[in-house]
């Protein structure tokens, strides 16, 4: 469904992106999951059309991003990370204007409107400018307008940075929505609990280079099921251990404040780099 | 072509949206250079055996369908830096070409509108001139150069104040000295031939003539159109090179 080879992005003198090997299989939601400045969004970047690359080839449902790209920009929908809705417009009017772009028949357009109206449950705003509604309605009328024209592959670049605990679980849930009706789902976050509550595969990016890429359970696994957090000189020192068990008799030897803990995502990102996922 | 009537749309959607505003502040400067020009300096000056008013309204044609033209570029600007729709073109299935016909065109029509108010205000004052073919011939194509040159400026900028200084350095200069508030053989020979590089000066003297019912120069009209042309292709290239 999404196949990366080789790909590399240069600007001047930064490498953002050095040699993405990648292949995203059908139907499937995967996280790409890193620090920020690691890669992701120009990563989303070259794959939707908004950039280009410096070398290295990758195809959408089969169709080559740069000699198809037409044909390539239609297999796939687009949340960016900041909102980019025209707030003078209504939502409905937004919609529309997406529709045109994607030249779609007017009736197909109005049946398709109401529909992701619904689907993301704003059908009582669609006459609402976009400058009168809150930030995570937004976002919902980003996600309706990026499902509008029916893509194979959706694309999530940090689909709920900034948003409220409350108003991003409400995301997560249209997500798995959206995944379960057949999308494909590339999402980009710095969020773990996120990638760790939606994604079935998960690519660790760092300095513009996947350093892990598995299942989130697969990779938590390597490194045990049981993290032990202790503070020594102001600093945290984890230790892993494959049972609770274990982690208790690691703490009985211990002197100090301790917590045991389940082994997350930004354990195994810690381990792989030396450094944290969050910014 | 579907995608460069949806960019097209867009413009006019926002347009519309923003109707009386746009309309109310199009009107203003060409009011203000009415009364201060027209009625104020120009009351008892006659100009190549016409009234200053009769003079002044195909000038002021020529600079506003020049101005409303390049206002385009603050649009694309907003959208650009501010709101991030470019992104949202750059990412639909349609050719780069679409998206600078599509805001060309719209540009096109705020200048046309413009245009529209201008007469109707000349009207008003009691200036009723020739509104010909070839008059309206000289407004799409000065329409389309600025336009188009927009579109380039638009994408080679860095910032919505970039955009203001281009606006200071080209389009102010050429409002005031491309024939618009007085005539440009009045001006010394060395002016002279610099002022008719500008393309604003060959606009307002085709605008000018043709308002009057005399035959315009030809070589004004090919170059609008060979300048509009090469400043079209140019922001097609400058739309290619904006994806970084």
């Amino acid at each position: 469904m999404i196949r990366i080879e080789g790909l590399t992005k240069h600007f001047k003198k930064v490498q953002a992106l050095k040699g993405i090997d990648l292949h995203v299989m059908e139907g499937e939601l995967f996280a790409y999951l890193g620090p920020n400045g690691s890669g992701k969004t120009t990563t989303i970047r070259i794959l939707t059309g908004l950039s280009k690359p410096t070398s290295g080839d990758a195809y959408l449902h089969g169709f080559h991003i740069l000699r198809e790209t037409l044909q390539a920009k239609r297999q796939c929908g687009l949340v960016p990370q900041s909102i980019n809705l025209d707030h003078e417009l209504t939502v409905y009017e937004n919609l529309n204007i997406h529709g045109k772009l994607f030249q779609m028949p007017r009736r197909v357009r109005s049946e398709r409107i109401e529909e992701m109206l619904h689907y993301v449950d704003i059908a009582d705003r669609r006459s609402t400018p976009i400058k009168h509604l809150s930030g995570g309605m937004k976002r919902r009328v980003m996600i309706a307008r990026a499902l509008m024209h029916a893509p194979k592959i959706l694309f999530l670049d940090e689909p709920t940075v900034g948003l409220d605990p409350k108003i991003r679980r409400r995301i997560w849930s249209l997500v798995k929505k959206i995944q379960q009706n057949g999308s494909t789902i590339f999402l980009t976050t710095h969020y773990i609990e996120e990638a760790e509550f939606l994604a079935q595969r998960v690519a660790f990016l760092d300095e513009g280079r996947i350093i892990a890429l598995d299942k989130p359970q697969n990779l938590m696994d390597r490194l045990g099921k049981w993290a032990v957090d202790k503070i020594v000189e102001g600093e945290m020192e984890t230790t892993y251990h494959a049972s609770r068990e274990g982690a208790n008799a690691h703490i009985l030897r211990q002197v100090g404040s301790l917590s045991v803990r389940r082994v997350n995502l930004e354990d195994v990102f810690i381990s792989v780099t030396g450094k944290k996922v969050q910014p | 072509m579907r995608g460069c009537l949806a960019v097209y749309q867009r413009e006019l959607l926002i347009l519309k949206k923003k109707f009386w505003r746009q309309t109310a502040s199009m009107c203003v400067a060409p009011l203000l250079y009415l009364i201060a020009f027209g009625f104020g300096v120009g009351k008892d000056l006659q100009v190549d055996g016409r009234s200053y008013m009769e003079f002044l309204i195909p000038g002021l044609v020529a600079m506003s369908s020049m101005t409303q033209a390049f206002a385009i570029a603050s649009e694309i600007n907003i959208a650009r830096f501010y709101w991030r729709i470019f992104e949202e073109f750059q990412a639909a299935p349609i050719r780069n070409i679409a998206y600078v016909t599509g805001e060309v065109l719209a540009g096109i029509t705020r200048a046309l509108f413009s245009v529209a108010l201008i007469l109707f205000i000349g009207l008003l004052s009691g200036v009723v001139l020739s509104y010909g073919l070839l008059f309206w011939l000289a407004v799409v194509l000065n329409s389309f150069l600025f336009a188009s040159m927009a579109v380039c400026m638009a994408m080679l900028v860095r910032s919505h104040a970039d955009q203001a200084l281009l606006t200071n350095f080209f389009i102010t200069p050429m409002a005031f000295l491309g024939g618009t508030f007085f005539p440009v053989d009045h001006m010394p020979l060395w002016a002279q031939k610099i002022l008719n590089f500008l393309p604003l000066t060959h606009a307002a003297q085709s605008v000018r003539a043709s308002s009057f019912g005399q035959t315009p120069e030809l070589h004004s009209y090919v170059l609008l159109a060979a300048l509009g042309l090469a400043l079209f292709v140019l922001a097609f290239h400058c739309v290619n090179k904006a994806k970084d």
